[in-house]
């Protein structure tokens, strides 16, 4: 299986708190890999390093085999269309209408014409339950429409790699459990490699593939979600006892 | 006590230079956005609606009673050396070489820098410039570009509304109410006013765009890095605070300055 991702050996440190102590780890093409671990244990910033909108202090990190640090511009612009984003705030344009903030990557990164814009645009409108609330401006919507509307935005150039930040924070558990159908029934079908940072672990354990634990500025990877509950690592254990209690339910809810 | 001064010394000293890298950074990525393709016209015009016809009624009520207040006090002090018929000429060298643009520049802060400053420190808190680096669309072009183009547009077309209604203003309450000579108050407009008078007030009001539109998108969009600011909610109302201000002071030393070299 191919690495979509590859950390080496990276260090990433605030003042003198190292939040990522020389991580190697690599996330695989097609997998979902979900990034679990307790607050300011750098889930966030991992994906802001996976995106440089963050620097490592030291060691690469490699998109389909590109050093991104050593990037210009225009070729990271390159890397960056490859990936779609959804954010923990869905961070859409306030200024625009949920219609104007999903055709936004299209208008700004294709040479769409109208016709193929409004047809694309209503389509993800219609997809993802949000026909009729195109001209609505971002207050105007609640939290679960929010991440509907950013998670339009993020794979409407059907992108090779979707970053999900805390998806499903702050949402009520009937609408959290709505995204990840959403998430599910997206990835079936365009087939994106995804991470996903959350907190929410019973639920988001059964969409992974493969699971990192953050802890200690540590990334320890398993191969397979239920790999964790037989990790001897007392940290791991102790992660385990306090997050996860009954994860392994059937995913036949998703 | 003394090591721990110099420790303080140093790190404010290498906060500040820090910053004003930053800063000088920022108005180089703004200048090449506004070079960059494609260039965003129609977000060009929404800004200098918001920035310039938005501005223009308070403009024109400051303007207004600036020369009115003038022609008043013109007329108190002038009427005192029996020079009454040069209050036209007082009231509009008053306006173009100084307070037209310094009041304009004040205004326009006060008006749209602020909220320029604000709308930019929540987009950053709530990671709208991430969404849009991450989408690979550059937010200096796609966002602050054009409200630094409104603004340098903007800014010298309100300097010069202001001048021609404090220039009325001033007529009304030295020629209307208090009787000067109309044909003096305009004779002194007409023959006093020089070419290099009404350049060096558009000079001065293009350099003071340049300074609000700078100081305050600039601290709206690093309003996370900014010492002591706060975070969310309060640290958007400090920085909005902070452009505010630094950008009266800027405007005011730099208006001395100017006028102290073409004096």
């Amino acid at each position: 299986m191919t690495a979509v991702i590859r950390f080496i050996d990276v260090v990433k440190k605030f003042g003198h708190q190292t939040i990522l102590d020389h991580v190697n780890v690599e996330f695989l093409k097609g997998k979902t890999t979900v990034i679990a671990g307790g607050s300011g244990q750098g889930k966030s910033v991992s994906l802001k390093l996976i995106l440089r909108l963050m620097e490592p202090d030291s060691g690469k990190i490699l998109v389909d085999g590109v050093d991104i640090s050593r990037l210009s511009r225009k070729d990271l612009d390159e890397v960056r269309a490859k990936f779609g984003v959804l954010f923990q705030g869905s961070a859409l344009l306030d200024s625009m209408t949920v219609w104007e903030n999903i055709a936004l990557p299209l208008r700004e990164r294709t040479r769409a014409k109208k016709d193929e814009l409004i047809s694309r645009v209503d389509k993800a409108l219609a997809q993802f339950g949000l026909s009729g609330h195109g001209d609505k401006f971002p207050a105007q919507l609640s939290g679960g429409m929010k991440k509907r509307v950013g998670l339009a935005r993020a794979t409407i150039l059907n992108p090779d790699i979707v970053l999900f930040d805390e998806p499903t924070t702050g949402l009520d558990p009937q609408i959290a459990m709505d995204i990840y159908r959403l998430f599910f029934k997206t990835q079936q079908e365009f087939g994106y490699t995804s991470i996903i940072v959350s907190h929410d672990i019973p639920k988001v354990f059964n969409l992974a593939d493969q699971v990192v634990i953050l802890n200690d500025g540590k990334m320890t990877l398993f191969e397979r979600p239920e790999n964790i509950q037989h990790s001897t690592d007392p940290l791991i254990m102790k992660f385990v006892e306090q997050t996860m209690g009954d994860v392994y339910t059937s995913s036949e809810e998703l | 006590m003394i090591v721990r001064a110099i420790e303080r010394l140093g790190a404010t000293t290498s906060y500040h230079v820090s910053d004003l890298g930053r800063m000088a950074a920022f108005l180089g990525y703004t200048i090449i956005g506004c070079l960059r393709t494609p260039f965003r016209f129609g977000e060009l015009v929404r800004q200098i609606r918001l920035i310039g016809v938005n501005s223009t009624p308070l403009i024109l009520f400051i303007g207004l009673f600036t020369g009115m207040v003038l022609g008043l006090q013109g007329y108190y002090t002038l009427r005192k050396v029996g020079m009454e018929g040069t209050l036209g000429m007082l009231v509009s060298l008053s306006l173009i070489r100084e307070l037209g643009p310094v009041l304009t520049a004040l205004m326009v802060t006060g008006r749209a820098g602020s909220a320029m400053c604000a709308e930019l420190g929540i987009m950053r808190n709530s990671e709208q410039f991430d969404a849009l680096e991450c989408m690979a669309i550059d937010p200096f072009r796609y966002l602050i570009s054009p409200k630094f183009l409104a603004t340098i547009i903007a800014m010298p077309i309100l300097t010069i509304f202001f001048d021609l209604v404090g220039i009325f203003g001033g007529y009304l309450s030295g020629v209307v109410l208090l009787g000067v000579n109309p044909g003096a108050y305009m004779d002194g407009i007409v023959v006093k006013v020089l070419n290099e008078d009404i350049n060096l007030g558009l000079y001065k009001s293009f350099s003071f765009a340049l300074l609000v539109v700078w100081i305050c998108t600039g601290r709206g969009y690093f309003v996370q890095q900014i010492k002591g600011a706060g975070f969310g909610a309060e640290g958007v109302s400090r920085v909005t605070t902070q452009a505010v201000v630094y950008t009266s002071i800027a405007v005011l030393l730099w208006n001395y300055l100017i006028t102290a070299v073409f004096i």
